[in-house]
């Protein structure tokens, strides 16, 4: 259970902090999927998610039995039964982890599947759809005389969230999920005994802080893009008008 | 001048362990405020008996909250709402008049009831007998010089040392998991130089055992430090879960168990 949470944890910073490279333009957001894509051959992107996938079987799998042995261990509840210290993510870890699943698989359907139907996985605009130029420095990086091509994450990302339910579960799932961490952060340094007196509070508090911070890490994109802050682009982040973009790949 | 109380209690009242347990309420008038909890069920008994009906059964022995026997879960808390306090040294002054107490029993599936408010407690003893000892030299005592301690080791497991073995936290936990009981046995023993010799076995029979026992797992959630009435803190579980994960690494390597 820790072990697995350790992974996911460190997940979920890493997925934020390239997320939010979408407020650095439309270029910086498609060349870094382009570099996740392309970077390592395709066997070991699929090693990355299937130790991901089998990580979070784990964390499930731990959860569920220790589920199953807690229930048995007792069988006959309280009539009246209170709670005395614990917190309210503590108690609903349960909860919080099935909204969370609930929501992963729809957002793998969603952003790495793309097979949510009525979602606009391309902008049929001048380029072909779907596809826009890897951009560096303002410059469509050209390879063998042709450009290079990428999925352009940004419309996708733009697109999928200016649909307001998809934002609005997306911004509940994530509050689940600081939820979820703000137990879990701590919760897994207990299970392994890297834990003392000191060093409790410390991490009780930092759990608070790390959940604050992914929440706020993950919801501020649908905000920024139902507020109108982040725009589509068909051009994938090239400067000047559409027309000249394709005028200087022609030549 | 001393206030006095009008009470309805519900209380669990079970004949034996296989027979089905229900509440039975009962009206209780003329409570002092400075009568103990236990007292108060003693008064309640001897109105049952008077009526001709049998008194409830709970346990109870030294009554200044030092034995561990008092074991009821008084509205939905293990030993009742005063923090680090056992039900015979809480007193009624913490309830008001007119108050509906409901009264249960200990929950927990290693924990059968046995009567009444009375369960039992053997799991508990079965861990005790799993890696709570030492390898001493038998015959007259040792002076109390001879191994040096140094302070803060000492008051740690002297504060390890003051859980009563009462089953609070396996009451208070939503797992029913003896985990609390375990480390501050563990924690005990495990941090004094007479208990190294046996640590890492001791660390592994006495998880063992308590898995064996039919307790819930642990989720960290510190129910059992706030119903505790010694205050044995949730960090001593912390070092039964260091305890135990070097014992499993050493173990591979070389069996101590």
């Amino acid at each position: 259970m820790a072990l697995s949470g350790l992974v996911l944890v460190l997940f979920v910073l890493g997925h934020m902090l390239g997320n939010l490279q979408i407020f650095l333009g439309a270029d910086v957001i498609n060349a870094y999927a382009y570099k996740l894509h392309h970077l390592l051959p395709a066997s070991a992107l699929w090693g990355i998610r299937l130790f991901l996938l089998g990580t979070v079987t784990v964390h499930i799998w731990t959860a569920i039995s220790l589920t199953l042995d807690n229930r048995k261990a007792r069988p006959q509840g309280y009539d009246v039964k209170k709670s005395l210290q614990s917190s309210y993510g503590a108690r609903t870890m349960r909860m919080s982890g099935i909204i969370v699943l609930a929501f992963i698989l729809f957002h793998i359907a969603h952003y790495t599947a793309r097979v949510v139907p009525s979602m606009e996985y391309g902008d049929a605009s001048v380029l072909s759809p779907n596809e826009v130029p890897l951009v560096k420095h303002g410059h469509a990086v050209v390879k063998e005389g042709e450009p290079i091509m990428t999925f352009n994450v940004n419309d996708m990302m733009v697109d999928g969230f200016q649909v307001w339910w998809v934002s609005a579960f997306y911004i509940i799932a994530t509050g689940l999920l600081c939820l979820h961490l703000s137990h879990g952060f701590s919760s897994m340094f207990q299970s392994v005994g890297l834990r003392n007196t000191l060093w409790r509070k410390r991490l009780d508090c930092l759990a608070v802080l790390y959940a604050w911070v992914i929440f706020l890490g993950f919801a501020v994109i649908p905000v920024a893009c139902l507020a109108g802050i982040l725009k589509e682009d068909p051009s994938g982040g090239l400067p000047g008008p559409v027309a000249a973009i394709t005028e200087t790949l022609h030549k | 001048m001393e206030k006095t109380m009008n009470l309805t209690l519900r209380v669990w009242r079970q004949k034996n362990r296989l027979s089905v347990g229900k509440f039975e309420t009962y009206q209780l008038s003329d409570i002092s405020e400075d009568s103990s909890f236990l007292e108060m069920l003693d008064i309640l008994s001897e109105q049952l008996v008077a009526d001709g009906h049998e008194p409830v059964a709970f346990d109870h022995d030294c009554r200044e909250g030092i034995c561990g026997m008092c074991s009821m879960t008084i509205n939905g808390m293990p030993h009742g709402p005063e923090q680090g306090t056992t039900a015979c040294q809480l007193h009624m002054r913490h309830f008001h008049d007119g108050q509906t107490i409901t009264i249960e029993p200990w929950r927990a599936k290693p924990f059968p009831v046995l009567k009444d408010l009375i369960v039992d407690r053997t799991p508990m003893d079965k861990i005790i007998q799993a890696g709570g000892f030492i390898t001493g030299r038998a015959g007259s005592a040792v002076d109390a010089n001879a191994m040096p301690i140094d302070k803060q080791t000492a008051d740690y497991a002297m504060d390890a040392a003051a859980c009563i073995g009462c089953g609070a936290c396996v009451a208070a936990c939503p797992n029913a998991s003896a985990m609390l009981f375990t480390a501050a046995k563990v924690s005990h023993m495990n941090s004094l130089p007479q208990g190294k010799a046996e640590k890492d076995r001791r660390s592994l029979a006495m998880v063992t055992t308590m898995d064996g026992e039919g307790f819930g797992g642990c989720t960290n959630i510190g129910e059992c430090e706030a119903a505790c009435p010694k205050g044995i803190p949730l960090d001593m579980i912390a070092q039964l879960n260091r305890d135990y994960a070097v014992a499993q690494v050493k173990n591979f390597f070389q069996p101590v168990l």
